[in-house]
């Protein structure tokens, strides 16, 4: 393999990880930015995507890798269906868990967040069992550069890899729109902005919270089915190493910006990837983390956040 | 009311005593000693725990019960905590501090888990008193290759080799597979691992052999498995031209994903890219986890520390013959260990015997014993002739290679005995 091959591929790998680390982010920032509520549970929502999107083709009988029609009926059918499952099961855990602290101190619906991502990981522990459970090659895996182009290089690019990128782009850009363009969006900005004036101009805050929360939860189940497809396995820990890399993209990006979300859970995927091939696996987290803080130190708001003036 | 275990183990002891000595009465014009074993008993180690337990009274049943005119009684004890169900450090310190108070106790069997065994070695090197392990691998019990800081003298408080392996340890899987991979052709290996105790010890073992045996060693990575991505670190291997991934790991350390990514990056036997790792990886989980396509793909080899039942011969044949006979079932993985390892403790005590009848102090009995233990050479065992060296290892290396075939199992393969390494 020739450098820049080496350079090619692992920025696909970058850019692969990177989406799903995007994705996951996106269901945090929201959160963080409508509520201000660090949802340490997202990440295992993520993980509830995976095993219900597993679940739902077992139960269709389609735990296997699927043909032309059934790539545009079954599987969009199944994504939407973890979607909303994702989402419900968000919306249930604010109902249930955040909602009766929504004005207490902030540190005590964080410390709730954490008891539930421990009680649903556990929950799924008992649900999957401990090992690494297989998830089928429902997505068919063509080698592209070889087979569809004709080209022989030493770079390997298969049809899953633009499954995640297909998959992600448009979720991210309709969210940006929904959020930019909507009556609902707009209502979410204020409340972000503003809570209580928001109330007052005649804004329903816990419909807005609900929906965010839905949103969020979508996206963290859409997240996990690509996942699914994408690995092929799952496991009931993967929540909390996924959250954290989300949350992490999501501060690094800038707590609360969406595009900073989805740019800072790229910048992670890539400079993991690249921390692999260059410096050692080993080293990974720690650049990845040393990383965030030096962003952190010298533009504290994050990459494409902004200078919050402090309310007085 | 849960009867307490307390109350459990002065029963069954009392039990065994009970049983025993009536029956053997008349043949121990020396008097009486006891074997002490200690490994989990319960949940999901029940199957093991009463395989080597049954592999225990086997090697005793054999010998009549007597081993020079001294009567033998098992103790069989367990280390797992009630409350979890898994080893406990606690519950093990507490059997070996059992054993030595015991003024008959002579040897002691045990454990199932390195991680327990670093409790009771030390306790029963205080006492002299030998300690034969059926199913312990970790090398730093006894060795400093793949130990880490301080191992193992911290194990040997009286500065003496107490603990004896009739097992080989886990470096030495490093090593045959290294010469494995040499005889199959590869040329270039990169090393992966899990960043454990197992995976890392065997996979720089591995790393070092492969070395003196000439190959190139063209990577050696921790890998963090609890990502389940590793294309980044196996593109990076594939860039160094290696057509050998070695790695050491368990079945729920990112083997399956590593195996499958190899196949997604052309990683495979038709691009002269191979798969090759320890027993750590011999489970069905493995091969359901990573499809049989990537496995096969990427032509999957693992060792294994021992010879398959099947293909033992000599002694090692008729105890597997006459364990099944005994007990009507399949011997568990460290049930035919656990024979060998009684065999081994009732040799030390015969050829101790005189020692033991002149001496007073258990402790003098004990050691006359452990000494006795420590001198066994090229005794015939299950896998041949091997001896214990100056470290209380087996020096046997005998063991098996595996690889992954197309089969009719509803995962659609399985591992194949491929051939005997030394």
């Amino acid at each position: 393999m020739e450098w820049h091959e080496v350079l090619v591929q692992q920025t696909i790998n970058g850019l692969t990880r990177g989406s799903v680390f995007a994705l996951i982010a996106l269901g945090y920032t929201m959160v963080y930015g409508i509520i201000e509520l660090i949802n340490f549970a997202h990440g295992d929502v993520f993980m509830l995507g995976l095993f219900v999107s597993l679940t739902a083709f077992t139960l269709l009988g389609m735990a296997r890798t699927l043909g032309g029609w059934e790539l545009v009926t079954i599987l969009p059918l199944v994504f939407l269906a973890t979607m909303c499952c994702c989402g419900l099961v968000n919306v249930t855990i604010d109902r249930l868990a955040y909602r009766p602290l929504r004005h207490s101190a902030r540190l005590a619906p964080f410390i709730t967040a954490i008891g539930v991502s421990f009680m649903i990981e556990n929950l799924a522990l008992i649900w999957k069992g401990p090992a690494p459970v297989p998830y089928p090659d429902v997505f068919p895996s063509i080698d592209v550069l070889r087979e569809w182009v004709g080209v022989d290089t030493l770079v390997y690019l298969t049809t899953k890899d633009l499954f995640v990128v297909g998959v992600t782009a448009p979720l991210m850009f309709g969210l940006q729109r929904f959020v930019t363009r909507t009556t609902w969006g707009k209502a979410m900005r204020a409340i972000a902005q503003d809570r209580e004036t928001a109330q007052t101009m005649g804004i329903n805050v816990e419909k807005m919270i609900m929906l965010t929360f839905f949103i969020g939860g979508a996206l963290a189940g859409a997240a996990g089915l690509t996942q699914g497809l994408y690995y092929n396995i799952g496991t009931w820990y993967i929540g909390f190493q996924a959250g954290l890399r989300a949350f992490t993209a999501a501060v690094l990006g800038g707590i609360g910006n969406m595009p900073g979300a989805a740019l800072g859970g790229l910048v992670i995927g890539f400079l993991s990837a690249w921390s692999d091939q260059y410096i050692s696996a080993r080293w990974t987290n720690a650049i990845v983390f040393s990383i965030l803080i030096l962003v952190l130190v010298f533009r504290p708001q994050g990459l494409l956040g902004e200078k919050t003036v402090d309310r007085v | 009311m849960r009867p307490s275990k307390w109350f459990g183990l002065t029963a069954v002891a009392a039990l065994a005593i009970a049983v025993a000595a009536p029956a053997y009465a008349q043949q121990c014009p020396k008097g009486k000693l006891r074997i002490y074993t200690s490994w989990p008993m319960q949940g999901a180690m029940i199957p093991e725990g009463t395989g080597m337990k049954n592999g225990v009274d086997m090697a005793v049943t054999e010998a009549g019960g007597v081993a020079a005119g001294f009567c033998l009684e098992v103790v069989n004890l367990d280390d797992a905590s009630p409350q979890t169900g898994k080893w406990d450090g606690a519950v093990e310190a507490e059997n070996a501090n059992k054993a030595v108070a015991d003024p008959l106790a002579i040897v002691y069997i045990g454990t199932y888990n390195s991680g327990a065994a670093k409790v009771s070695i030390p306790i029963n090197n205080r006492a002299h008193m030998a300690q034969i392990t059926p199913a312990n691998t970790y090398p730093g019990l006894t060795k400093k290759k793949g130990a880490a800081p301080g191992e193992p003298e911290i194990y040997r408080p009286m500065g003496f080799v107490n603990y004896f392996r009739v097992v080989p340890a886990d470096d030495i899987q490093g090593a045959v597979g290294a010469k494995w991979a040499k005889r199959r052709g590869a040329k270039k290996v990169f090393v992966i691992h899990d960043q454990e105790l197992y995976g890392k010890g065997i996979a720089d073992v591995f790393d070092q052999t492969a070395r003196s045996l000439g190959l190139q060693v063209v990577g050696n990575e921790g890998i963090d498995y609890k990502q389940p991505d590793q294309k980044p670190v196996l593109t990076k291997a594939r860039a160094t031209g290696a057509d050998l991934i070695y790695m050491g790991g368990v079945v729920d350390t990112g083997a399956p994903i590593v195996i499958r990514q190899m196949k997604d990056l052309g990683m495979v036997a038709a691009r002269n890219v191979r798969f090759m790792g320890p027993d750590g990886l011999l489970e069905e989980e493995v091969l359901k986890g990573a499809t049989c396509d990537a496995a096969m793909a990427t032509d999957m080899h693992v060792t294994f520390a021992s010879l398959p039942f099947e293909k033992l011969k000599g002694i090692g044949a008729t105890t597997y013959e006459n364990y099944k006979k005994r007990f009507n079932k399949e011997p568990t993985a460290y049930a035919l260990y656990s024979v060998e390892a009684g065999r081994i403790a009732i040799e030390g005590i015969k050829r101790a015997a005189a020692q033991i009848e002149k001496a007073k102090d258990p402790k003098d009995k004990r050691e006359a014993v452990r000494q006795a233990i420590a001198k066994i050479k090229d005794y015939d065992g299950l896998n041949g002739k091997w001896s214990f060296d100056e470290n209380g290892d087996t020096t046997l290396e005998t063991m098996s290679g595996y690889k992954v075939v197309k089969a009719d199992t509803p995962v659609g393969c399985k591992f194949e005995f491929e051939t005997v390494l030394e």
